[in-house]
This record gives C-alpha cells, sequence and structure tokens, in this order.
C-alpha cells in the first residue's frame, strides 16, 4: 500500500474523511464520486457530466458508468468498516437497471449485509431525484484483503 | 434482411455505434472486430481508470463499463434496423485482476433473441492468449424504439 493510501485510509477512519480515499482513487475521481452525506450511513454523489453519458440522445449516463459508481462506493462503504485492511478486491458484481439514469447528480448507499473474515456481501441502490425510486439497485461479494 | 452483411460492414457500423458514446471515447474503447457471431471491443490501460493505486490495476468499473458496452454492441449488431434495447441486467465475475498495462479486450455475443429479451454474454481477456479476466452476462429488454424514433 502507498504512504498516501495509507494516510488516506488513517482519515477516514479517525474522521470519516473520504475526499482524501477518493483523491487516492484514480477510477474515482474520473467518475467525480463524493461523500454527500454521512447520516445514519454515508452517501455518495456522482455529480451529473458529460464526460459520463453512454446514450447521447436521451442523454443518459452510461450503464457501465452507474456500475462503476455502485461498485466504488460499496468498496469506500467497506474501508469505513474495517480495520488495518487493503482495498477490497471486487470478486462478482450484479446489477439490475429500473430506469434510465438521466444527466442528473446521482446518489448511492450502501448496506453490508453480510462480514465475514474473508469475504463481504454488499447491496448498493442507488438514485438520482426519490430515494424511493432508484435508477439501479446492485449487489456485490468483496474479497477483504489482509495486508 | 435476404443478405447477412459482412464482417467488414458489421464491424464498421459497431465502431459507428460506439463511436458517439461520449463515455467511451473518455475511456478510448474502440471496436476492434465485429461479425455475424460477435463483437470484439478494445479498452487501453490508462491511468484515469486504476482502483488501486498501489498496484495499479484498473478498477472493476472499467471493465463493466466494457462489457456493459461489448455486450450492447453484440445486441445491436443482430438487428438490422437500429432497434435499441436497454440493459435490463448485468452481473460479472473477476476471475483475476487485469494486468497493470495491458490493453483488456472484450468479447461479447448474443445466445438468444426473444420477443422480448436479448440473452448476452461475454469475457474480458488481455494478451496474445487471451488469458481471461472476467466473465459476464447481460440481458437486454426489447422496447420496441429505432435510432430515430419510434417504428
Amino acid at each position: 500500500m502507498t504512504a498516501e493510501m495509507k494516510a488516506a485510509l488513517a482519515a477516514l477512519r479517525e474522521k470519516n474523511d473520504y475526499d482524501a480515499v477518493i483523491q487516492a482513487i484514480p477510477y474515482a475521481r474520473l467518475l467525480g464520486i463524493q461523500l454527500h452525506d454521512m447520516g445514519l450511513q454515508p452517501t455518495f454523489i456522482m455529480p451529473a457530466n458529460k464526460d459520463n453519458i453512454g446514450n447521447p440522445m436521451l442523454p443518459a449516463i452510461h450503464g457501465g458508468v452507474i456500475g462503476g459508481f455502485l461498485e466504488t462506493s460499496a468498496a469506500l462503504h467497506l474501508l469505513m468498516n474495517m480495520e488495518s485492511i487493503a482495498l477490497p478486491k471486487i470478486i462478482d458484481f450484479s446489477l439490475d437497471y429500473l430506469r434510465a439514469g438521466r444527466l442528473q447528480d446521482t446518489f448511492a448507499s450502501c448496506q453490508v449485509w453480510r462480514q465475514g473474515n474473508r469475504v463481504a456481501n454488499v447491496a448498493i441502490n442507488a438514485w438520482q431525484t426519490d430515494p424511493a425510486q432508484p435508477i439501479a439497485t446492485a449487489r456485490a461479494h468483496f474479497l477483504l484483503v489482509q495486508e | 434482411m435476404s443478405q447477412q452483411p459482412t464482417a467488414e460492414e458489421l464491424t464498421a457500423r459497431a465502431s459507428r455505434f460506439v463511436s458517439v458514446l461520449p463515455h467511451c471515447r473518455v475511456l478510448g474503447m474502440q471496436v476492434e472486430y465485429a461479425d455475424g457471431e460477435k463483437v470484439i471491443l478494445s479498452l487501453p490501460y490508462s491511468e484515469a481508470i486504476i482502483g488501486n493505486a498501489s498496484n495499479g490495476v484498473i478498477a472493476g468499473g472499467a471493465l463493466t463499463t466494457l462489457m456493459d458496452t461489448a455486450c450492447g454492441t453484440a445486441v445491436f449488431n443482430v438487428f438490422h434496423d437500429n432497434e435499441i434495447c436497454p440493459t435490463l441486467d448485468l452481473r460479472i465475475d473477476y476471475f483475476k485482476a487485469a494486468t497493470p498495462g495491458e490493453t483488456l479486450r472484450g468479447e461479447a455475443w448474443v445466445d438468444r433473441v426473444t420477443n422480448n429479451v436479448v440473452f448476452a454474454k461475454g469475457q474480458v481477456v488481455e494478451g496474445p492468449e487471451n488469458r481471461i479476466i472476467a466473465t459476464c452476462t447481460a440481458n437486454f429488454m426489447r422496447i420496441g424504439q429505432h435510432i430515430g424514433g419510434k417504428k
């Protein structure tokens, strides 16, 4: 693990500072992912960005970008709960698209259903204007890697 | 359609489809080959899509985008009338981390077309020996709309 990432993880656990971790993940920066709200559970935001469009006619966010946003959100969420562990490795990812993702801010929050010694199961929902009307729902398994 | 289009025609058609997708341009994704059986897209390695800065391995999300696009392009190519089919769902199994620096190829094909749903599959491979990095299953809805308006 790089020194930058180590410092970022320490800041995350001590101060809920997701920014440093996100800054240390180039792909998260590419999509523009940020922490939106700490509330009862962290909510992430991916602000509207023309570079994330997949369907230029609607226009709609690329389905793969929505997948990448949910997967990255789940990994960030898991990092919160873990001690001295490197970035979790994705094992599999299953994504259901419910509505077109319009060119708007998109939000995501996660639920860790099970976290064992080696594997975690995480459910992730994405929405735009109304959390009760999700645009996508996903679940992922991650391998929890010991440093 | 009386005559099946050639691989050259299908490759050009797939390239036109992918080249107008803004996020695919950001990632530098390109159609390498398409015929009546499958499509092959390439995703060059770049620092922007790294998911783990400590080892340079690219993010799973970039592979999800590669495979959503590859399967979507395979679906686009089985119809000859520009029918649009949105992705219903998609699953990716990550066999191994992609090697940093390697260009990845996303291969996709359509298993079955029904009146309402198109069933597609694919895989992400790297290197001359086509090492499998991930496999993918994606289903698409037929909503009866076409590029340029409802038909």
